[in-house]
């Protein structure tokens, strides 16, 4: 009998759950509000579904009802990914030692 | 147009990057490299969907517009945006999440063929009910986070909101929920579908009301947590690796950072998620006894006198410090005392401020290096061997009483002993109790010495008295 595809998405599913809880706890507490706006600029990578829904309308109708929402799926994702990955990248560049900080 | 096969690698590969950049923040160092990886994690998977769709119609031109125009709003945003914001835009981002995972769940149910799910009607009821989930969940993520973003911002009263049987209310509205994706999976009925949704945006709404002020880091965790949970929703729908690794990683990312919160205020989940906290009425009685009482108060001038003769200070930010933006003049004022070789650390608790690593940040934008900052665990034993413990915004997560009174609605909570150090300066606007609503005997020892004033020109005079 053949195992069911889904089974295979939980068991990466569930291995993930446990590599973020292994990962993260290792995150220094310093730097758990990077944590979280990195945390958002990834999982906006639901953008994926949202070209999808957008590209894939059916032909003719580029404006069909499930194309509209798969365009406004990715300008939120996009502001998230834009937004989120620069934000964290403009806090960590203020995260120095004391020998960089020399000023 | 690549296999199947193929992109689902590509898409796990853009997983294991996601991990790695997570991986980097386990310091400074790495983690702008980590940063990187997430960025090209993104890119792949970015590009892997487009060249597996192939055959482009017009609608691409569509595509690539709103990816810019999404772009360039969120690049604005995020340069523009000043540190001490970052609790209310990580919020606000929560919100975007969420939604972005509405209208994918949506258009998932109305066009199924396009993902391979089936047709409408006849939607595959494994992908029906991961939809249905998913949809649910972002609906939560957007309502809950936009009211944990109008708190932040203070366009909303950051008090909690309570009202009789709201308990019972959401409990119900929960139940509802999943006996509607019941009765979805059996009629494949579109209003039901629109009926799961709306009443998700509610339970969102009716969760988040009720928590406020100090529980808000709870709260963001949570949110952070939600929406990663919705996007694993999602990946499941869509049969995506790159999303369902990203929704664990995020969604367990926000579990322990709500753990780690709850922990730092001895509090349960349980009982922030109910809220009412600071509403009721324990602090009244305590008001009375609080003017009989003596408190020593001095000027920028007693303040800078005793840590110009003290040989090591530690500073204690907290929320106050933050409202007052006081972090570029706290870092003169380290400075002068550094010049005076004077040994300054910082002390940062848990709970400082309205998300987890808010006072980081805002040190790190003062060009705090970050070696000096110290978390509670860490400098808790040094307090008795220093001179003076500077407060500065900070309250509650320095009351001793949380480890001297099993009465108080803080007990147990682990907190800051700046009491053991020679001398405690207290900035602090008036002798109001914090978020806990309770007096903090600190303020009446003998070694503490009250500054009453707006935390950054109390600063600013301190600096002006130092040279």
């Amino acid at each position: 009998m053949e195992i069911d595809p889904f089974i295979f998405r939980l068991s990466i599913f569930i291995l993930s759950i446990f590599i973020g809880y292994y990962v993260v706890w290792s995150v220094t507490p310093s730097l758990h509000t990077p944590l979280m706006s990195v945390t958002n600029a990834i999982s906006s990578v639901i953008i994926v579904g949202a070209i999808i829904a957008a590209l894939a309308g059916s032909s003719g109708n580029i404006f069909g009802i499930s194309s509209i929402f798969g365009y406004l799926a990715i300008i939120l994702a996009a502001v998230n990914i834009f937004g989120g990955f620069l934000v964290t990248q403009r806090m960590l560049q203020m995260y120095k030692k004391k020998k960089n900080n020399k000023k | 147009m690549i296999s199947a096969n193929l992109s689902a690698v590509f898409y796990l590969i853009s997983g294991i990057l996601f991990i790695l950049a997570l991986r980097g923040l386990s310091s400074p160092d790495t983690s702008r490299q980590g940063n990187y990886f997430g960025i090209i994690g993104m890119i792949i998977a970015i590009a892997v969907t487009f060249l597996s769709i192939g055959n482009f119609s017009t609608s691409i031109i569509y595509v690539f517009l709103f990816l810019i125009v999404g772009g360039a709003v969120g690049s604005y945003i995020a340069y523009r945006i000043p540190m001490t914001a970052m609790p209310e835009l990580v919020a606000g981002f929560h919100s975007l999440v969420g939604l972005a995972a509405v209208f994918v769940a949506i258009a998932a149910f109305l066009n199924p063929s396009a993902f391979n799910l089936g047709f409408v009607g006849d939607i595959k009821l494994a992908s029906l009910i991961e939809m249905s989930i998913g949809a649910a969940v972002g609906a939560i993520t957007f309502s809950g986070s936009i009211i944990a973003f109008l708190k932040l911002k203070g366009i909303m009263s950051g008090s909690p909101i309570t009202f009789v049987g709201q308990h019972y209310l959401n409990l119900v509205l929960g139940i509802t929920i999943f006996v509607l994706i019941f009765y979805l999976c059996k009629s494949q009925t579109e209003s039901l579908f629109w009926t799961v949704i709306v009443i998700s945006f509610l339970v969102g709404f009716l969760l988040i009301i009720p928590i406020g002020g100090a529980d808000m880091p709870v709260v963001i965790s949570m949110l952070n947590s939600y929406s990663g949970w919705a996007a694993a929703g999602i990946g499941f729908t869509l049969e995506n690796t790159a999303l369902i690794i990203t929704g664990a990683l995020v969604g367990s990312s926000g579990a322990i950072l709500s753990y780690i919160m709850c922990k730092a205020m001895n509090r349960s989940f349980i009982s922030v998620i109910l809220g009412g906290f600071g509403a009721d009425n324990s602090s009244s009685d305590i008001k009375g006894k609080q003017d009989k009482k003596p408190v020593k108060s001095g000027n920028a001038e007693d303040a800078a006198f005793l840590m110009k003769n003290a040989s090591s200070v530690i500073i204690v930010p907290g929320y106050g410090m933050a409202v007052a933006q006081a972090q570029h003049a706290l870092r003169e004022m380290v400075d002068k005392l550094k010049k005076n070789d004077i040994k300054v650390t910082y002390a940062i608790h848990p709970v400082a401020g309205r998300m987890p690593g808010h006072m980081n940040v805002l040190l790190a934008e003062a060009n705090v290096p970050y070696d000096e900052v110290f978390e509670l665990e860490d400098i808790n034993n040094d307090f008795a061997n220093s001179d003076v413990a500077f407060v500065i915004g900070a309250n509650d997560v320095t009351n001793p009483v949380a480890k001297t009174d099993p009465k108080s609605p803080i007990f147990g909570m682990p907190v800051l002993d700046v009491e053991k150090c020679k001398s405690v300066l207290f900035v602090k606007r008036s002798l109001s109790p914090g978020y806990a609503g309770i007096d903090n005997e600190l303020f009446y020892r003998d070694n503490t010495l009250m500054l009453f004033a707006d935390a950054k020109k109390m600063t600013e005079d301190i600096v002006k008295n130092l040279d």
